[in-house]
């Protein structure tokens, strides 16, 4: 894995032992295996996460108690080779209905062998959500956070 | 991004995304001295990503609250531990399949 981090944006990426297709589809219509279950801003406890494959069809996280939280909206769709998706989460930790104040995510999808592909992803304009991220941080620093979460979610990678 | 291309460094960031620290604290866990981490924070100062401030007879050291940088702290931490995860899901479910 390797990271690279320039203003206002962020890029990662990762190679798996999965064909192209079988990536593709894992992370975006099973986003809900692999995403963190702690990984939510919806209220009620989570029934199911669902990724609309269609450009304007959005990312949704859905509750038991049937109340959906919009939380992106796919803005490209080319599968298997990537996506790009937006990102309407504000520092606040809410929904940002603001299209203004809003980042995006595009993934790409590189086939290296057969059985094997690169995934590539960059969080972009970081900086539309503007100031406040100390609001963020504690938010997600508590104690009930995502930090904890994604703690929480790596140890179980690891074990 | 020099400042960040540093693995130590980037590790003591990540743990700053965590909440404020005394330079001791991050000493303790990252397997690097106390010397070594004060010259990295002192690199992270004066790229503008983290501040520090008195708090009693301790400094701590904290990201900067202002501009991008510690939301690029927090997101490049967020996805990379998602697409470690992420990872585990998709080699297991091919494994099922083949």
């Amino acid at each position: 894995m390797s990271t690279q981090i320039s203003e206002a944006t962020v890029r990662t990426s990762i190679v798996v032992d999965a064909p192209i297709e079988k990536t593709f589809s894992v992370f975006t219509e099973g986003i809900g295996t692999w995403w963190s279950p702690d990984h939510h801003i919806l209220q009620s406890e989570l029934a199911e996460m669902v990724f609309e494959p269609r450009v304007g069809g959005h990312v949704y996280d859905r509750g038991v108690d049937g109340s959906e939280c919009r939380w992106a909206r796919v803005l490209a769709y080319d599968p298997p080779n990537g996506f790009v998706i937006s990102w309407d989460i504000n520092l606040q930790w809410q929904l940002e209905s603001d299209s203004a104040r809003t980042s995006e995510v595009e993934v790409r999808f590189v086939a290296e062998e057969p059985n094997r592909t690169r995934v590539e992803l960059e969080h972009r304009n970081l900086d539309r959500h503007g100031e406040g991220w100390e609001q963020m941080r504690d938010a997600v620093g508590s104690p009930d956070g995502w930090a904890v979460g994604l703690q929480h979610f790596a140890d179980r990678v690891r074990a | 991004m020099g400042a960040l291309g540093d693995a130590t460094r980037r590790a003591i960031f990540e743990l700053l995304a965590e909440g404020p620290r005394p330079v001791g604290e991050i000493a303790k866990e990252l397997p690097v001295t106390r010397p070594a981490v004060s010259q990295h924070l002192k690199v992270l100062k004066e790229a503008g990503l983290v501040i520090d401030h008195q708090s009693g007879t301790r400094r701590l050291y904290q990201l900067n609250p202002e501009g991008v940088g510690a939301l690029r702290a927090y997101f490049d931490r967020f996805w990379n531990q998602a697409l470690v995860s992420f990872k585990h899901a998709v080699e297991e479910q091919n494994e099922e399949e083949r």
